[in-house]
């Protein structure tokens, strides 16, 4: 699903991802671990170009992403992230939050189909063979409404419904960051992107935001997971990646990587987290 | 100050009966006139040269409209607003061989000289948005523009609202030479009484109490403004 050869970024002088060659498969669920400063969240923000990578590819369903001419919003949809600070939209209730996205996105495409059916239309007058318009069987109040009743359901099963008409600034880092899950799954993504979700939670919320994941994990969601959470990373990875100065040291299964770890740098590393 | 009560007199009778208020009207119209306008269009003007400040600039394009941006800020900071309002009725206009009422000149330059400044403090109100805000936006598959104009601004906005009311205010105290140009504001209509009736000391008086009320009023609307946007900070 997704393809990464010889990946490398250097911000100037200073090389953050020396060469990173993997392949996730659909279904997967990748935690990569590792020290601070190894380039994971790097790496995992190259994925979907959050930052354009410095030479490599990174081929998504059969596109070169990292290529500068490839319209990166359109792939973006198909890969939902989750940051470590939540970054939900402080001027927009959680029901917006979730909303905003998938509706600007309908009413844009609705709005490029008419735009384009127009100039068929004008073409067909003149000319014989007649194009066929593109099929439009939706409507902008219909988009909105399928938008919100997917955001309520999505709220209700997090239990937050209660919550949809207020503000970010009034909810706990557990629900804001529960609800910016949910708003990446609000436009179906392929993969999550996940980088340290809950590296900024107090202790007593880790478990709810966690729980969450593993649900999506359960339901066979793709997952790509930069974590500190040991533990979790077991339980849930199907593949954990061990990365350390731009490269990725050792890749398997968590259960060899953390009973059995190859690489001496896995080993040190484990042993002062574990 | 014995005569005091004369010179109100005196004052009421041109205000009053020789239709001095009518002049007046029509002054306090187009000084609210230039101001508001020349704050929207600031306030458009000032927006689009803050976000070709804050755009990436790996492309020329946006590099050159920098160079252009800087210019322009450059121009209308570095001269008095009167400078401006003079080169652009008797020089610019005459030489491109625009006509234009003495009233659109104003709120043009204006718009444009408070666009200058509404630029820097639009920028920095943008650069006070966590950029978290627009990443995340971004990994939604919205666009730059988008999510700038959907989510950035909206909260560039409502921290610079103090600001914006600042320029508003000074705005409308500015707009007292537009008589430069031959507009009539306050001051030509409150001179217009105090020339007929010899006697300036109501007058003027008048004058300054208007422009008071004026701005307090609109330092109101400013609060209850803020206080509505600000409603996304509150904690309950």
């Amino acid at each position: 699903m997704i393809d990464v050869i010889n990946l490398k970024k250097s911000y100037g002088n200073l090389d953050v991802l020396k060469g990173i060659t993997i392949s996730i498969k659909e279904g997967e669920k990748v935690a990569i671990i590792g020290p601070s400063g190894s380039g994971k969240s790097t790496f995992l923000r190259c994925l979907n170009c959050m930052e354009d990578p410095t030479s490599g590819s990174i081929i998504f369903e059969g596109v070169d992403i990292a290529d500068m001419r490839v319209d990166i919003n359109i792939h973006r949809r198909h890969m939902g992230m989750v940051f470590q600070q939540f970054n939900l939209f402080n001027n927009k209730t959680v029901i917006e939050n979730i909303m905003l996205a998938p509706v600007y996105i309908g009413i844009h495409d609705l709005n490029s189909k008419k735009f384009k059916n127009f100039f068929i239309r004008l073409r067909n007058i003149f000319s014989k063979e007649k194009k066929p318009l593109y099929e439009i069987n939706t409507t902008r109040e219909k988009i909105k409404a399928d938008a919100r009743e997917n955001a309520l359901r999505l709220l209700r099963r997090i239990g937050l419904e209660d919550k949809a008409n207020v503000y970010p600034s009034t909810l706990s880092g557990g629900q804001k960051q529960r609800i910016a899950i949910v708003r990446a799954l609000a436009m179906n993504p392929k993969v999550i992107l996940f980088d340290e979700p809950t590296s900024a939670l107090d202790p007593e919320m880790v478990g709810e935001v966690l729980d969450l994941i593993k649900q999506l994990a359960a339901e066979g969601m793709t997952l790509v997971i930069v974590t500190h959470e040991m533990g979790f990373a077991r339980e849930i990875a199907t593949r954990v990646l061990f990365m350390d100065e731009g490269r990725i040291l050792e890749e398997n299964t968590p259960d060899e990587i953390f009973s059995n770890p190859q690489n001496i740098r896995t080993k040190e590393f484990l042993s002062k987290v574990l | 100050m014995g005569n005091f009560d004369k010179k109100l007199l005196k004052f009421w009778e041109i205000f009053y009966e020789y239709n001095g208020y009518t002049k007046v009207l029509m002054g306090l119209r187009n000084t609210l006139y230039i101001a508001i306008l020349g704050l929207v269009l600031g306030i458009i003007i000032g927006t689009l040269i803050a976000i070709v400040k804050v755009v990436p600039k790996y492309k020329i394009l946006p590099r050159i409209l920098d160079v252009l941006c800087d210019f322009y800020v450059g121009l209308f900071r570095g001269t008095p607003v009167v400078v401006q309002l003079l080169v652009a009725y008797y020089v610019v206009l005459p030489l491109l061989g625009i006509n234009m009422s003495s009233l659109s000149v104003c709120v043009l330059v204006f718009g444009l000289n408070s666009g200058a400044y509404v630029s820097e403090i639009m920028r920095g109100g943008i650069m006070s948005v966590d950029h978290g805000q627009m990443e995340a936006g971004r990994a939604l598959g919205l666009s730059y523009r988008v999510a700038m104009l959907k989510i950035v601004v909206p909260q560039a906005v409502k921290n610079i609202l103090p600001t914006l009311g600042n320029e508003f205010i000074a705005l409308i105290k500015e707009t007292s030479v537009v008589s430069f140009v031959g507009v009539s504001d306050l001051y030509v209509a409150f001179n217009y009484i105090g020339n007929n009736s010899y006697e300036f000391m109501v007058p003027y008086f008048v004058m300054a109490v208007i422009y008071i009320v004026l701005v307090m009023m609109i330092a109101t609307f400013i609060k209850v403004m803020e206080r509505r946007l600000r409603k996304s900070d509150r904690r309950n």
